[in-house]
């Protein structure tokens, strides 16, 4: 064979049996299938809701779709009822995630809790959508086990008390239900990660508890702990199943004004509706920019 | 091992109650047809109605093909990019990780404004549904086939084959997809259970799928439903039931977020 190691690294990690070809590298025409794939089913859509959401009526080139967006108060509304359901369900979602992820590897519960929370997490990070709607409005709905149960024990009328499970509150309720346990499931890892020399070192050198996590846990969590919020912001952002079997169209989410011109043309005005989806699209497009870039800070010290 | 303190147990129970009491609640919901007693009698209904049947047919029909093109499509690529073309992993995982930055609901909007006109008059055909669930499945795909070719020795085998006379298609079929075996039933395991519960492509692309049935049985039949949903609970269960009992021992794979 008698090939040099330069050329090696350049074709990959190991030599391949055949001499090499002087000319264009064919490497990449098996990758076709996927890429023309990937072009018909990811690419082309989103061109497309690109390119129509500078498009007028009359198909000119103008920015009047934007400017519409950012005058109609319902709009406004459906993006400000969308973000501060991602924001709360991502704060309280992370908080609660990760004491239960904390209480379980290192909070010194028996080791066989920790399996079985890993377990349900992966079921219930799955278990959204329709399904999960139903089991939250025969929980806390108007006749669920839990309000006729507070009713009828305690003779306490939740909805007559104000609470109503229909509203953003009540809906970030139910999105915790798929948010917390991804928590779990991303946060893992980095905690397995903290390695007991380091509180052994702080120890010696005379850390209490506090001071190591303030020095020493914490830093080194911390872009771990903030990727996975972020992560859990864009994973309720673009959540739609949940909220339209719960409230119908009645909750105004950016998802849920997306589907509805889908269904119909309400906005009346094409050119609205996908400047809608490209608003949406550049907030997830932040969303896991931040998210890659506090993964790559936090595998300086968690492999 | 520091012994666990009250707070720790106190999370952990807090963390139980919230998550199985929605679930006993929706089972008990669904046992009250009978006003005066507890009955199946809501499952015996959701059986018999024919509407059932024909949405979870189509639903299981729409898994199907989702996982053999997923399947095509992401095997011959992934062992591709092991074996010969290392510097198209970036681009490749990038694609996989798409479904998280469009949500859902855009890429259906999208599909439907790009192909619901001449010259590609895609939406009358189902191949739009099951292409937007290839693109859903293919985040686990690619993980599940790309942990499972870490772990064997694709040159050695790939080239052991050749040697013996393989072409291209027999070292895929014969070789790599036998060694794969475990890698590829988790993700089938994990697309069959995204895609029988799913629910937005199937509505706003208008195909017949048992999520949008079971929504628009809540409409009239509100047991019926919390029925279903129950059932399609367990069928979620079942199928991360076998894919934890399939990876065990292996690495844990964190999946992140399903349809929702």
């Amino acid at each position: 064979m008698g090939r040099s190691s330069s050329d090696r690294i350049e074709k990959g990690d190991a030599p391949s049996a055949r001499p090499p070809r002087p000319g264009i590298s064919w490497v990449w025409v098996p990758l076709l299938p996927f890429f023309l794939f990937a072009i018909a089913f990811l690419l082309v859509p989103s061109i497309s809701i690109v390119y129509r959401s500078f498009q007028g009526p009359q198909g000119q080139f103008t920015f009047g779709n934007f400017v519409e967006l950012f005058q109609r108060s319902d709009l406004i509304r459906a993006y400000r009822n969308s973000l501060s359901i991602s924001f709360i369900t991502a704060i309280a979602g992370g908080v609660f995630g990760f004491l239960l992820v904390y209480a379980v590897i290192l909070g010194g519960l028996p080791r066989g809790l920790r399996v079985f929370l890993m377990t349900f997490s992966g079921v219930a990070s799955n278990f959204a959508g329709v399904p999960l709607a139903f089991a939250f409005i025969s929980t806390l709905g108007r006749v669920g086990l839990l309000t006729s149960l507070l009713s009828s024990v305690l003779g306490f009328d939740l909805y007559r008390s104000g609470f109503s499970i229909y509203n953003i509150w009540g809906l970030s309720l139910v999105y915790m239900y798929f948010q917390f346990p991804l928590m779990v499931l991303v946060m893992a890892p980095a905690l397995d990660g903290l390695r007991r020399e380091w509180r052994e070192a702080s120890q010696i050198l005379g850390a209490t508890g506090p001071a190591y996590w303030r020095y020493v846990a914490l830093p080194v969590l911390l872009p771990s702990i903030l990727g996975a919020m972020i992560l859990l912001f864009g994973n309720s952002f673009g959540a739609y199943a949940t909220a339209y079997a719960f409230t119908g169209s009645n909750l105004s989410l950016v998802t849920i004004a997306i589907s509805a011109q889908i269904r119909g043309d309400v906005l009346y005005n094409p050119g609205l509706g996908n400047a809608l989806a490209f608003g949406m699209v550049i907030v997830m497009g932040v969303t896991m920019l931040g998210y890659s870039y506090m993964q790559r800070k936090a595998s300086r010290w968690l492999r | 091992m520091r012994r666990a303190g009250v707070w720790a147990w106190l999370l952990f129970g807090l963390g139980m109650i919230y998550f199985f009491l929605p679930l006993i609640a929706s089972f008990l919901f669904s046992l009250r047809k009978l006003q005066d007693r507890l009955s199946f009698e809501a499952y015996r209904l959701v059986f018999s109605d024919p509407g059932f049947a024909y949405s979870f047919g189509s639903s299981l029909r729409w898994a199907a093909f989702t996982i053999v093109i997923s399947l095509l499509l992401v095997v011959p690529t992934v062992y591709w990019v092991h074996l010969r073309a290392p510097r198209f992993r970036p681009i490749v995982e990038f694609i996989t990780l798409m479904p998280f930055v469009v949500p859902a609901v855009v890429l259906a909007f999208g599909l439907i404004r790009a192909y619901a006109r001449p010259p590609l008059m895609l939406t009358s055909s189902p191949a739009i549904l099951v292409g937007a669930y290839v693109v859903l499945s293919l985040p686990y795909m690619f993980r599940a086939v790309d942990n499972g070719l870490r772990a064997i020795d694709v040159r050695t085998l790939t080239e052991a084959a050749q040697s013996l006379g393989a072409g291209w298609v027999t070292v895929l079929w014969r070789v790599i997809f036998p060694n794969l075996r475990v890698a590829l039933l988790s993700g089938m395991f994990l697309t069959f259970a995204i895609v029988v519960g799913e629910y937005t492509f199937a509505a706003l692309l208008a195909w017949p799928a048992f999520g949008p049935y079971v929504v628009l049985t809540f409409q009239s039949k509100a047991y019926e439903a919390v029925a279903l949903s129950t059932l399609s609970f367990g069928l979620t269960w079942a199928s991360i039931g076998v894919i934890q009992w399939l990876g065990r021992g292996g690495p844990g794979q964190a999946q992140v977020a399903g349809a929702r």
